[in-house]
């Protein structure tokens, strides 16, 4: 079996790539702690009602600048519908689901992650332009996936 | 020159069992074009659902809809194509006299599966799209089904895995034939791959019986992407088997390296299962390290890809040499574009350069975070199943449809319109999806207008682009239903029976290290990688989660 040397330096070209991209997203990851939300905490989904802090969904203030958001994914609404953060806010997101699988996104800010039910999932974000954000479902839960929404406002 | 690897010992018994298989392959190819016929028509009506453009009465909704797209489309259409192509491999790449039966026995239990998965979902009771994540609880009909065509499977692997059994024990010193090889390493990943289903069904079918009162939910999402990556190198799998074993051929090449193609199976058939994470990394449950490691091996894809890239410009080059052309331009001009057989995969191959572009995007762990559902995966996986794989299918049926029957093809300039349309289509939709996805457009939505919410009304635009592309390529679909068929019902027969043929390899097949055909060997360390890639995330799975989910039907 004969390797070509053009084979061979497109090879190490490919090689040289993978190791570019391997050592770019460690570094990412252990350095400036770019890891996708891996929260490990597991929830009893038949009693979301009935479970500390998602008994009481909503905003809590933690310090100034800095809030934790409970919230209950459910068909085919979130709960809180509506939260409101001033600009420059750090929120971290806690989600879990009383029924099925769902999704948290709000688009074009890298608040992405799945709601698995017996699992809660934790996101945070800094908020840092105004507006009213669209927070959407993105993971099919039934028929009326396409209207579970809810919204973020900034001010 | 160009020959087939066949040569005829055996005389007429050869030449009986040979037409079995053809009807057998036959039969494997139309279901898979009658299969993407279905598929597009509801493709098409999903993308005008999504441009606003109608919507779906309540009898037969959206997402019923799409659930029958991806079931058709990501599992039937390539599984009955792909296990219909490996069987033309073996049984013309080995010639023996040989029983059909247990293909046909695989070709039918895959068709009852079909039939029983397609009447759950049209029936509405099993609107839980292809990925059917648990808790959301489809008839135990839909199940079943599922569980059938790959039982099916199972049966076409043992039927290829009995005949490339056999060649080693007559032929003890010789390399198995490369496509019988490619046929067998193939399946042999889709075996390992399937026992993610096994495990899976082992949980929901009782639960769907009502046999147990709660499922496992995360664990069910890990057994299902355990089995959903390699699902995917199902795909690209046949068609690098086409692209290196069938492609040449078209223009009179030879395949550039028998051991480099078989290295480049055998790295597949390794990478293939232990990088099922990367499907999950927004997933709670699982910790960021093992994502990380699935990140890893994932990324170790590159290798056979870049080989892949390298051989087949080398094939190309090298033919073009012989003829007389050098440098790029005149290369790429002298390849036969006219021949559909030819443009078909090739075509597929530009569409696939970009499709790799965009799954080192998907897999770059934390940047998933800004595609992960949105609809440039949608985009992605149009331009990578739905662009190479299809047209890659298609055009190896212009070639395999007229060998199968002994005529010639019907309207070949249509055959030839076609594969162009499609890629045209295809980029288009592919195109405006992947930009509705930075623009963070869910996917799996009957509408996205969201109430005229302000965020959604940038994705309008994209969704009306992406309902061209899929018209263009659902009228392309109608081309080459009319090519297939007509093929089929017009009597045209060929003077000189038109052949699908294997080309022949550059270097004497002995050359390449025996331990390569050591199949039996490759899959047991392959599942060795697999269980050790998963030993980790399944255990924390049952370690922390004593919760099970009622099942539900939200639909
Ligand atoms: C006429 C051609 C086609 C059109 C117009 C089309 C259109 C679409 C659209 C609009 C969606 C997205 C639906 C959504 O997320 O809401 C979709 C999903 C999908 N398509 Fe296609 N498609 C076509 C061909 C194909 C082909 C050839 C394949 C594969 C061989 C394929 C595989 C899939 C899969 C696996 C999904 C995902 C289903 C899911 O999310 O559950 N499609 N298609
Ligand atoms: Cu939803
Ligand atoms: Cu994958």
């Amino acid at each position: 079996m004969h390797v070509h040397r053009q084979e061979r330096i497109w090879m190490t070209f490919g090689l040289a790539m993978l190791v570019i991209f391997l050592a770019v997203i460690t570094t990412a990851a252990v350095v400036d702690g770019f890891v996708p939300p891996s929260h490990v905490q597991s929830i009893d989904p038949t009693k979301v009602a009935q479970t500390p802090p998602f008994d009481h969904p909503g905003l809590r203030k933690v310090a100034d600048g800095a809030y934790e958001a409970y919230y209950v994914a459910r068909i085919f609404s979130f709960t809180p519908a509506s939260i409101e953060v001033p600009v420059g806010s750090r929120v971290t997101f806690y989600v879990t689901s009383a029924d099925v699988e769902h999704g948290f996104s709000i688009p074009e800010t890298g608040v992405n992650t799945m709601v698995t039910p017996g699992w809660v999932s934790q996101v945070s974000h800094t908020f840092k332009e105004r507006g009213t954000f669209l927070l959407v479902c993105n993971e099919y839960c039934g028929s009326g996936h396409h209207m579970m929404a809810a919204k973020v406002e900034v001010k | 020159m160009v020959t087939t690897i066949a040569p005829s010992r055996g005389g007429d018994a050869l030449e009986l069992s040979r037409a079995n298989g053809d009807l057998l392959v036959l039969t494997h190819i139309y279901t898979s074009t009658l299969v993407l016929g279905i598929g597009a028509l509801f493709g098409m009506l999903q993308g005008f659902s999504r441009a606003n453009w109608i919507v779906m009465p309540a009898w037969f909704d959206y997402y019923r809809m799409l659930t029958a797209h991806g079931v058709l489309m990501a599992l039937v259409f390539t599984t009955f194509f792909i296990t219909g192509f490996f069987t033309y491999s073996v049984y013309h790449t080995i010639p023996r006299v040989r029983s059909t039966r247990l293909g046909w026995i695989g070709y039918c239990v895959m068709l009852v599966g079909t039939v029983m998965a397609a009447v759950a979902i049209l029936d509405g009771s099993a609107s839980v799209l292809y990925t059917f994540y648990a808790p959301l609880k489809a008839s135990p009909l839909f199940y079943f089904g599922a569980t059938l065509l790959v039982a099916g499977t199972w049966f076409v692997a043992a039927d290829v895995f009995l005949n490339v059994a056999w060649f080693k024990k007559q032929h003890p010193n010789e390399r198995i034939p490369l496509p019988a090889f490619i046929a067998a390493c193939t399946l042999t990943m889709w075996i390992i791959a399937t026992l993610g289903v096994v495990a899976e069904m082992g949980l929901l079918i009782p639960w769907s019986l009502g046999w147990t009162s709660g499922i496992d939910v995360g664990l069910t999402r890990m057994f299902f992407w355990y089995f959903g990556h390699p699902l995917v190198y199902f795909w690209i799998m046949a068609a690098y088997a086409i692209w290196y074993t069938v492609v040449p051929a078209t223009f009179g090449g030879r395949i550039f390296s028998d051991g480099l193609t078989r290295l480049a199976f055998v790295m597949l058939l390794l990478l293939s299962t232990p990088v099922g994470l990367h499907h999950q990394f927004l997933d709670p449950g699982i910790s960021a390290g093992w994502k990380w490691l699935h990140t890893v091996t994932t990324y170790g894809v590159v290798i056979p890809s870049f080989m892949t890239a390298f051989a087949i410009f080398a094939t190309f080059e090298l033919a073009a040499r012989k003829a007389g052309r050098r440098g790029f331009v005149n290369v790429v001009r002298w390849l036969p574009w006219k021949d559909p057989v030819f443009a078909g995969p090739a075509l597929g191959m530009i569409l696939f350069i970009f499709g790799g572009f965009g799954g080192i995007v998907n897999n770059s762990y934390s940047m998933d975070v800004l595609v992960h559902n949105t609809m440039w995966i949608v985009g992605h996986f149009h331009i990578t199943v739905g662009g190479p794989a299809a047209l890659t299918f298609i055009g190896a049926t212009y070639g395999l449809v007229p060998a199968l029957t002994g005529r010639t093809l019907f309207a070949p300039r249509l055959a030839l319109i076609q594969v162009y349309t499609w890629f045209v289509g295809m980029a288009i939709m592919s195109t405006s999806m992947h930009w509705a996805g930075l623009l963070g457009s869910p996917r799996r939505t009957a509408d996205v207008s969201y109430f005229g919410a302000q965020g959604a009304a940038t994705w309008h635009p994209q969704m009306v682009g992406a309902a061209v592309g899929g018209t263009i390529i659902a009228l392309s679909v109608v081309m080459f239903i009319i090519v297939a068929t007509g093929t089929f019902l017009t009597d045209r027969s060929a003077q000189v029976r038109p052949a699908f043929t294997f080309a022949t390899t550059n270097e004497d097949a002995l050359e390449t290290p025996a331990v390569l055909d050591r199949l039996g060997r490759w899959g047991v360390l392959a599942f060795a990688l697999a269980v050790l890639a998963y030993a980790g995330p399944v255990t924390q799975q049952i370690q922390a989660h004593a919760y099970l989910a009622p099942g539900m039907r939200t639909w």
